[in-house]
């Protein structure tokens, strides 16, 4: 995993490795048990600067390449799949934001102010109703009524809605627009009413704290991004929240993997020369693990590739198809080799509280199949390969 | 060319109002096609027409309208001569 070059993306990376394992991994395990918010280690990146690390530099940020904003997600991942998760998901925001701006000076002005103060964006984008399709909403803006519109939206989860400083919400354009004719607006916390629905008691990504609310915002005209959702979406926010949200599964996994080479090192310490059964299940992890390694890694590369020169060709079928396959084959492989991992550990894998423990990573990894149901991409992958070509 | 790709959309776009009453620059998407009615669409234009379209032409932008689709199909004629 090195693919960055400039001395920002070094430092970002740097960052994001120091702390991950200075100050994500020792409250890793707390942030987990308790299913709270990682403030530690969300304060940690907020003081090195990182949640502006894809703002350019002349609004202010770090201008890091997407490169290296995937890179220090894995990094995180390896210490704490909810730290990382959340920088993730904040990292898409900005890039919707950064990519989609169109000249606006509101949004640049506000870019310039994320940077500034460190302002953690989350969005609002799955609906109750929608049955998981993000390119639907049922809420819609209204108004305006001098110069602000209104909504309201039942959402099922909303990813540390309680922590965030602003959303970025899609909703219909207008009381009467169809469901698929949807933008995408930026309210800030104060504009945003948040009620809360159900608890948050769930199987892994506990730290991400994502419970369901019912929300009602104020969004003055200007901060609408003027581009359709479905141009943000397929230009931006489905194939960099694939290839982020890879990358943190990435890191569960090798971590998982970290785990179970550290056990079987020391089990062969113990007896040398001895044979060992778990030694032969270790390779063939490592094989799974190559093979995740190998897509996260592919897809990165392929996304840098168009993702400035020709954004045309991100909103192709056989594009999208491509970056659905990853989220589906990633969201899979992830908790296969965790699963995998805790075959070679056993019983001190299965504890919570040893230095080989897996359990949080396959619950963690687990939790990626559900971030946008993969039935419901195979659903939409199973449409599209009845036109695309070259796929 | 045009009578028949409002055909086909009639046929396939699932719109929520008549294609009648749309202009030839309606933006069909804010007349209720889905992304899943949009592929059945294509799929039709192709049998319709007799011709497949490009990989580069697949995309959303070029089936927003009857006249952006008569655009990609011209395109695709002139491509195959």
């Amino acid at each position: 995993m090195s693919v960055a070059v400039s001395s920002r993306d070094q430092e970002l990376i740097a960052a994001a490795r120091r702390i991950a394992a200075e100050v994500a991994a020792p409250s890793a395990d707390a942030v987990d048990r308790e299913a709270r918010f990682p403030h530690e280690a969300v304060d940690a990146l907020r003081e090195a600067g990182a949640l502006s690390a894809f703002v350019p530099a002349e609004l202010g940020g770090a201008g890091a390449s997407f490169e290296a904003v995937a890179e220090a997600c894995f990094e995180l991942g390896r210490r704490c799949a909810a730290t990382a998760m959340v920088f993730a998901m904040h990292q898409i925001q900005v890039a919707c934001m950064v990519r989609h701006l169109d000249g606006s000076g509101w949004f640049e002005g506000y870019l310039r102010e994320l940077a500034e103060r460190q302002l953690l964006v989350a969005s609002i984008t799955s609906e109750v109703g929608t049955g998981g399709d993000m390119g639907k909403s049922v809420a819609a803006l209204s108004g305006p009524v001098d110069g602000v519109s209104s909504f309201e939206k039942q959402a099922p989860t909303v990813s540390y809605g309680g922590h965030a400083d602003a959303f970025l919400t899609t909703l219909r354009r207008a009381p009467e627009a169809e469901p698929g004719d949807q933008v995408l607006a930026l309210s800030r916390r104060q504009d945003v009413e948040l009620e809360p629905q159900g608890t948050w008691d769930p199987l892994g990504m506990r730290g991400t704290c994502s419970p369901g609310f019912v929300v009602r915002g104020r969004v003055p005209v200007e901060q609408v991004l003027a581009a359709p959702f479905a141009t943000i979406s397929c230009e931006s926010m489905t194939p960099i929240s694939h290839i982020l949200w890879s990358h943190v599964w990435l890191g569960i996994a090798t971590d998982a993997f970290d785990r179970a080479r550290a056990f079987v090192r020391a089990a062969a310490k113990r007896k040398p020369g001895e044979p060992l059964p778990a030694a032969m299940r270790l390779s063939e992890l490592m094989s799974q693990l190559s093979l995740l390694r190998a897509e996260v890694s592919l897809a990165l590369r392929e996304y840098g590739d168009v993702c400035d020169s020709d954004r045309a060709k991100l909103a192709e079928m056989a594009t999208i198809l491509r970056f659905n396959n990853l989220k589906i084959a990633a969201s899979e492989q992830a908790p296969r080799v965790c699963q995998d991992a805790l075959g070679v550990c056993g019983i001190v894998g299965y504890k919570n509280d040893t230095p080989f423990s897996v359990g949080r990573h396959l619950r963690d990894a687990m939790s990626g199949c559900l971030m946008v149901a993969n039935e419901r991409i195979h659903k939409t992958d199973a449409s599209l390969l009845l036109i695309a070509k070259d796929v | 060319m045009k009578e028949q790709i409002r055909q086909v959309i009639s046929e396939h776009g699932q719109l929520s109002v008549p294609i009648e009453t749309l202009a030839d620059d309606a933006d069909l998407y804010q007349a209720g096609m889905t992304s899943h009615a949009s592929v059945n669409v294509m799929i039709a234009l192709e049998d319709s027409f007799d011709l497949e379209f490009l990989d580069s032409m697949l995309k959303r932008s070029v089936f927003e309208s009857v006249d952006s689709i008569a655009a990609a199909l011209a395109e695709v004629r002139s491509a195959a001569v």
